[in-house]
């Protein structure tokens, strides 16, 4: 594994899947940027860069976790619904009063984590395919949400909404959380066993089992990671919002948005290849169309259809590529 | 390994040649399916003794139509190894056409149901050649057909339906041919859903089911055999996209024009087939398999509802069904 990435970067200078992202988000702050512009308005004032930045926060936290997922061959269907019950349990635990935030805060954690494992054991133990597995345990969640609430409830204390507002100059605090928990991720992937045996894991499942990488223990730890992600962004989410909202997750499409952002950072969807930085890259660029086309006032669906062009059309051109890597190579064993 | 290579060839081989692997207990086997079938008739004629009236089992059928069908149109795709999640939002897309083409006006049913069945064809084929001449993933592919379709529908309307769908239209999702002696009126939609199951079936039983299978088990295998898997795939997409279409045209019928009319149909539409043990991933499971699902699913939400579980806890339901079947469907393959 790490001979075959470190070939393939001294043949192909600079661009393979991973750093292909960050070409295109070039691309579309430079045409971005003169569209808006020529519109009158500025695409890199200080109101619009935060607005941007604070966009990508809560689905950038979320798609870290979506990574680690999907790059141990996994994935997580459910993490719109355990973002809007953590958004739920953090509001409802602190209840307005400043001293019960650490007391959600860890109730938030404790919630997503229990859910997280029950998807990896449901994957591991039960053998479900985690596309349906962690479909199920989304439904479950959501029949919990619609008995249980009709619409917004709970309440943060102002203290708490500073995670939501405040900024370090014109960088949101809910960014920074988001660089933070993407740097933990990263350096867990780089630094620690754990990460090698996850890309093993993603790479080929009987191989790694084979070479003495408990693949049932990874793949737990993955879903308990990617759960506490979501739950993270759950907590964003009540402090922007002042309160828990029982609909917030699936309305934001953040289960099929954060495996877009994902995939458009280069991380192959059947796992074993990619990493956190592609997807921080997917994330930005996904903020910097909306972000465009909020400037320029473009009707909201029309956004939407360009997102899903953009997306298989980033997909396809990484598949070229990996074509013709692999031809290439093919040619030089020849 | 070798138990992974054992338990990977018997199944599709007995696939190939049994039609759609139909004995025993094994992942692809329809056996377990039936079972929570029947128990859930069961209950449902327990609780509602009429139910088994020619009428009323028909209203159900009419109503698990749509459904079914859709499920029969990713059944192709899934077994191929790809996935299909712009049927959802294809669906509202054909209602929401019909309403706006058609604005109450019966001349123009015709060519518009004309017209989606080749739309429908359009996003199957459009789905189909990314897939597998870009080869982009199923799964994006059909995720960004399925954000492009929900925008343009929303851009084109401008955020609300318009129109009107005429009766004529209405008529498949509605009306029946009175007057059959024993079963009252026979609905035209169980009769659409009839000829859908028998050319599936049919279709899964021809060369081209078989090399489908084929590919879905092994593409490498059989690519390397002279399957032409592209173009195999590529057909999967086009059987997904006419079957969307067949059931927008039944669920425009049944309800209003919504934009709610599709939504969320590419999951329950995957997890029937799930249901009916189909293996995501591809290789194994029959059509036949992928069809009870569906009527499964839909006993399911009937008996729920007739138990009283409000809608909102019936998801909750449903979740814990599916991954109680499904679990017991791979264990059952371990031991």
């Amino acid at each position: 594994m790490s001979t075959g990435t470190a070939r393939s970067r001294l043949r192909l200078p600079q661009l393979d899947a991973t750093n292909g992202v960050w070409a295109a988000l070039a691309v579309a702050l430079i045409v971005g940027g003169t569209l808006v512009a020529l519109d009158g308005g500025s695409l890199f004032s200080e109101s619009s860069t935060i607005s941007l930045l604070q966009r990508a926060a809560g689905l950038g936290i979320v798609a870290v976790g979506q990574t680690i997922a999907i790059l141990a061959g996994s994935l997580d269907l459910s993490v719109a619904y355990v973002i809007s019950l953590t958004s739920l349990v953090a509001a409802e635990t602190m209840a307005g009063s400043d001293g019960m935030v650490l007391p959600a805060i860890l109730a938030v954690l404790a919630v997503s984590a229990a859910i997280g494992l029950v998807n990896g054991l449901l994957i591991t133990k039960l053998r479900i395919n985690a596309f349906i597995a962690t479909l199920g345990v989304g439904l479950l969640i959501k029949g919990y949400l619609e008995q249980g609430y009709a619409g917004p409830a709970g309440s943060v204390p102002t203290s708490f909404q500073h995670l939501g507002y405040d900024r370090l100059g014109p960088v949101p605090l809910s960014f920074l959380l988001f660089a933070a928990v993407a740097a933990a991720v990263w350096f867990t992937l780089r630094g620690t066993r754990y990460g090698h045996h996850l890309i093993a894991t993603g790479g080929d499942l009987d191989v790694a089992r084979l070479s003495g990488v408990r693949t049932d223990r990874v793949l737990i730890r993955t879903h308990v990671i990617c759960s506490l992600c979501a739950g993270i962004a759950g907590l964003y989410l009540a402090s922007r919002l002042g309160a828990g909202a029982p609909r917030v997750g699936a309305e934001g499409g953040y289960d099929l948005e954060s495996i877009a952002a994902v995939v458009l950072g280069g991380t192959v969807l059947a796992g074993g290849k990619g990493g956190v930085t592609g997807t921080v890259g997917g994330v930005l660029l996904l903020a910097v169309i909306d972000g465009v086309f909020n400037q320029l006032e473009v009707d909201s669906f029309f956004k939407q259809m360009v997102r899903g062009v953009v997306i298989v059309a980033a997909v396809a051109v990484y598949a070229l590529r990996l074509r013709r890597t692999s031809d290439r190579r093919k040619a030089a064993v020849a | 390994m070798s138990t992974e290579l054992a338990t990977s060839t018997t199944p599709a081989v007995k696939a190939g040649l049994g039609g759609g692997g139909r004995s025993g207990w094994g992942a692809g086997s329809i056996r377990p399916v039936l079972i929570i079938l029947v128990l859930l008739l069961v209950a449902v004629g327990i609780r509602q003794p009429d139910f088994y009236d020619p009428p009323v089992l028909l209203a159900f059928l009419k109503r698990a139509a749509p459904l079914i069908i859709l499920a029969a149109g990713q059944y192709f795709v899934i077994v191929a190894g790809d996935f299909d999640l712009s049927v959802g939002s294809l669906v509202t897309a054909e209602v929401v056409i019909a309403a706006r083409l058609i604005d109450g006006d019966p001349a123009a049913t015709w060519p518009v149901i004309a017209l989606l069945l080749g739309f429908g064809l359009l996003i199957g084929l459009v789905n189909g050649v990314v897939t597998t001449l870009l080869q982009v993933p199923s799964f994006i592919t059909t995720l960004g057909m399925y954000l492009v379709l929900v925008g343009a529908v929303y851009t084109w309307t401008g955020g609300s339906p318009r129109g009107a769908l005429s009766e004529e239209f209405r008529m498949f999702g509605r009306r029946g041919i009175d007057g059959v002696p024993v079963l009252g009126q026979l609905p035209y939609a169980v009769l659409v859903l009839a000829g859908v199951a028998v050319l599936a079936v049919l279709a899964m039983r021809s060369d081209f089911g078989k090399v489908l299978l084929a590919v879905g088990d092994n593409p490498r295998a059989a690519r390397l055999a002279g399957a032409r898997t592209a173009r195999i795939r590529t057909i999967a997409f086009l059987a997904s996209g006419l079957a969307a279409a067949v059931a927008a045209i039944l669920l425009g019928g049944f309800g209003g024009v919504s934009f709610q009319v599709g939504q969320g149909l590419e999951f329950t539409a995957i997890t029937a087939v799930v249901l009916g043990g189909v293996v995501l991933g591809g290789g194994r499971g029959s059509v036949a398999g992928a069809m009870l699902g569906a009527l499964t699913l839909q006993t399911l939400l009937t008996l729920l509802n007739l138990l009283g579980v409000s809608g909102a806890l019936s998801s909750a339901v449903q979740g814990l069904i599916i991954l109680a079947a499904v679990a017991v469907g791979t264990l059952r393959r371990r031991t």
